[in-house]
């Protein structure tokens, strides 16, 4: 009965063990599952939060929305996955995700050393620093000997550490797993200056008890160029993550919105034409169907109604387009043409 | 014809020989293990070639480019990855010695307290065990965070007693900085202990032969502590001393003991004390009463039946439990990184893995680590275990 048991538990074993390996054609494991499995932050609002009714919204979530509308012409059909910073990438690395989509900072190291791909810029954003007002800083130069509060496995830790030693200023880390133990120690004033994404101290200095009592100091210290994540090796995946974004960018220049999509699908604009599937067989190169791109437009938006409704003005961040508005407006937002 | 017929049933029932049953099994066993590690490690592997992921071990000597809050090494952001992992090291070998000293002190007292003949004392050890050894420990050490975070006042209204400062961001003490001569007292120290270790060997050995007894406590407590002392004296004080001071953000200057450390120090020490006590009040009850009684007959005054009676016979009951507490304690240090303490985990597995992105290579680190410290510890309290059971004739 031992012996039993003991095999058993070593069949198992065997069994996990040959399961865990990755599948390369991320496409259709999708399909036969019938999902996009995508990995979000633990919650910042505008990126990724869930609600009271465990519904998840924020810029990063609705891209996650537009691969599942590419893929399935339905927006619904993902399921997100809450990680930490320090768990993103082994999740994706293992399979346990299809595609990351959480404020992940696009590094050389992290393109080349852990066997992924950034599919492009969702948001161009930077580092700041928040203080409370009392303290009474206009700058983050004045910062020498204070306190911070970061979140662990990040490129903002290694910034601040640039940073503070580039102007030879010193500084005592406080270093925390998890956004939420960043921001109880930041609130209980464990420390003096709490330091991430500029656009994640907007989101975060909302969630404060007195949110008009802190500031973010006006330098930017970094390049912060946030965007989804694919894994390396698959091709037809990391096209199709590319130009889900491409889409909804293309999208806004060309003045498609979810509520005009419909009319303009008989225009005779052959740019639209091209993006919309009525000219060519775009959708087909990257084993979607036709109405692939218009499907993400229909039912998720265009790159400025989801910038605008998660973290710009229609939101309680109100962040303003700025680096994130389209070239043609001056920003940085640009998408290769569908051609 | 009788020992041929014995030869070749025996051959015939080999499947029917339990010896050679259990050796075939065993065989099995065996090639069945070795064949899932292999193919685990294979696994592995391959699916990270795969994947593209770089491996190897060739990152520790990199830039690490980020800093730790606590260090008791030097260490400064250009140290390299493994110069982080020994920080993170130190500073769970740290908390664990700490935890497991005052564990082992508090957990010997409310154990004694349990059985205390005093009403009060002995309720209020049971509900001390009975809270916290039921409680998980992360909500203790979060809730520890959060009273030692939440009862401190602010940098800039700190508490002071003399050049000791106490506030939110930990407590800052003066730092004893030493000068040339300062090793003298390392010695003396050294010196105090041996000389002590030395003299109650004596006292015991001339305790035995003629009875006579000896203040072996007082003389070591003399030779430890006054020893030091006195080379304090004769080398007139080599120390410089460096107050901590109020300025811009922060106290400069002194040591600083961090506040994440005092939270994870209180919760591991009372959260496994509840247990040593446990073990403690176990290892007193099983010394049946007649061990007691005959003590008393002989004359033995009560301090004496328990110190030489009672606590030698219940140490062979304690120390093997007490093991495992001690294991457990060190394991569970690593909940330091819910409270924002560089431990091990902390800093190897969850700021170095994320920026190298090499999670096989440190997670395996990690675990070795973990496996050395608890092996080492075990085989310490194995050879004291040796050392205080009973001889048996």
């Amino acid at each position: 009965m031992k012996t039993k048991i003991f095999t058993g538990m070593l069949a198992s074993a065997a069994l996990a063990l040959s399961a865990s390996t990755a599948s390369a054609a991320t496409l259709d494991d999708v399909k036969a599952k019938g999902f996009v499995q995508c990995g979000v932050s633990t919650g910042l609002a505008g990126f990724s939060a869930p609600d009271d009714a465990g519904e998840w919204s924020g810029i990063d979530v609705e891209y996650c929305r537009g691969i599942a509308a590419a893929v399935f012409g339905d927006p619904t059909k993902v399921k997100f996955t809450a990680l930490t910073a320090k768990e993103r990438f082994t999740a994706l690395q293992s399979g346990e995700i299809d595609v990351l989509s959480r404020n992940t900072t696009w590094t050389m190291s992290r393109d080349t050393q852990l066997g992924l791909n950034f599919a492009g810029v969702n948001y161009y954003d930077g580092q700041g620093f928040m203080v409370r007002k009392a303290l009474g800083l206009n700058s983050a130069l004045e910062l020498s000997g204070a306190s911070v509060c970061v979140q662990t496995g990040t490129t903002t830790e290694l910034n601040l550490t640039d940073y503070f030693k580039a102007n030879n200023m010193e500084y005592k880390p406080v270093v925390f797993e998890k956004l939420e133990e960043v921001n109880a120690a930041y609130a209980a004033n464990r420390c003096d200056v709490y330091t991430t994404d500029a656009s994640g101290l907007y989101s975060i200095r909302l969630t404060l008890e007195d949110p008009d009592a802190h500031t973010v100091l006006p330098e930017i210290i970094s390049k912060e160029p946030l965007g989804p994540v694919v894994r390396q090796g698959d091709d037809q995946w990391f096209n199709i993550a590319k130009w889900t974004h491409n889409a909804m960018v293309n999208a806004e220049e060309l003045g498609l919105t979810s509520e005009n999509v419909d009319l303009e699908k008989d225009s005779d604009n052959p740019n639209i034409k091209r993006l919309l599937g009525a000219e060519g067989d775009f959708g087909e190169s990257i084993g979607l169907s036709a109405d692939w791109a218009y499907n993400i437009i229909k039912t998720v938006g265009n790159y400025g109604e989801v910038f605008d409704r998660t973290v710009g003005a229609g939101s309680p961040l109100k962040i303003e387009r700025g680096t994130n508005a389209l070239w043609s407006d001056g920003g940085l937002q640009y998408a290769p043409p569908v051609r | 014809m009788n020992n041929d017929s014995n030869a070749q049933s025996s051959k015939a029932s080999l499947l029917y020989d339990p010896v050679a049953r259990s050796i075939f099994f065993q065989c099995l066993t065996v090639a069945i293990v070795a064949w899932l590690v292999y193919a685990g490690v294979n696994n592995a592997i391959t699916n990270l070639e795969k994947a593209n992921v770089a491996s190897g071990f060739g990152f520790l000597t990199d830039r690490a480019g980020f800093d730790i809050s606590q260090s008791l090494i030097e260490y400064t952001n250009d140290s390299s990855y493994l110069r982080a992992f020994y920080v993170g090291l130190t500073n769970t070998l740290l908390v664990s010695a700490l935890g497991i000293f005052f564990a082992t002190i508090i957990g010997f007292s409310v154990g004694i307290g349990r059985l205390s003949k005093n009403y009060l004392v002995r309720k209020i050890c049971m509900i001390y065990v009975e809270t916290l050894r039921n409680i998980p420990l992360l909500l203790q050490l979060l809730f520890w965070y959060k009273a030692v975070l939440g009862v401190l006042p602010n940098v800039r209204d700190a508490m002071q007693v003399g050049d000791i400062f106490l506030s939110n961001r930990g407590l800052a003490i003066p730092k004893f900085i030493p000068e040339a001569g300062a090793s003298a007292i390392l010695w003396a120290v050294i010196i105090g202990v041996i000389a002590a270790v030395i003299v109650g060997k004596w006292a015991k050995r001339r305790q035995m032969a003629t009875g006579q007894q000896f203040p072996t406590i007082m003389v070591g407590f003399a030779l430890i502590v006054g020893l030091p002392l006195l080379a304090l004296v004769v080398t007139g004080f080599p120390f410089t001393i460096e107050n901590p001071k109020l300025g811009g953000f922060n106290f400069n200057g002194g040591s600083v003991v961090l506040p994440e450390f005092v939270a994870l120090l209180l919760g591991l020490s009372l959260y496994t004390a509840s247990f040593i006590a446990e073990i403690v009040r176990s290892g007193i009850l099983a010394v049946s009463k007649g061990q007691t009684e005959a003590a008393y007959a002989l004359g033995v005054r009560p301090n004496i039946t328990m110190r030489k009676v009672i606590v030698p016979q219940a140490m062979r009951v304690v120390i093997p439990p007490l093991t495992s507490q001690y294991l457990n304690l060190t394991k569970n240090s690593s909940l330091a990184v819910a409270i924002g303490y560089p431990d091990l985990v902390a800093v190897f597995s969850g700021t170095v893995l994320n920026q190298t992105g090499q999670a096989v290579e440190v997670v395996l680190m990690t675990m070795l680590v973990y496996l050395a410290i608890s092996l080492i510890t075990s085989t310490f309290m194995n050879w004291f275990n040796s050392r205080v059971s009973l001889v048996e004739r």
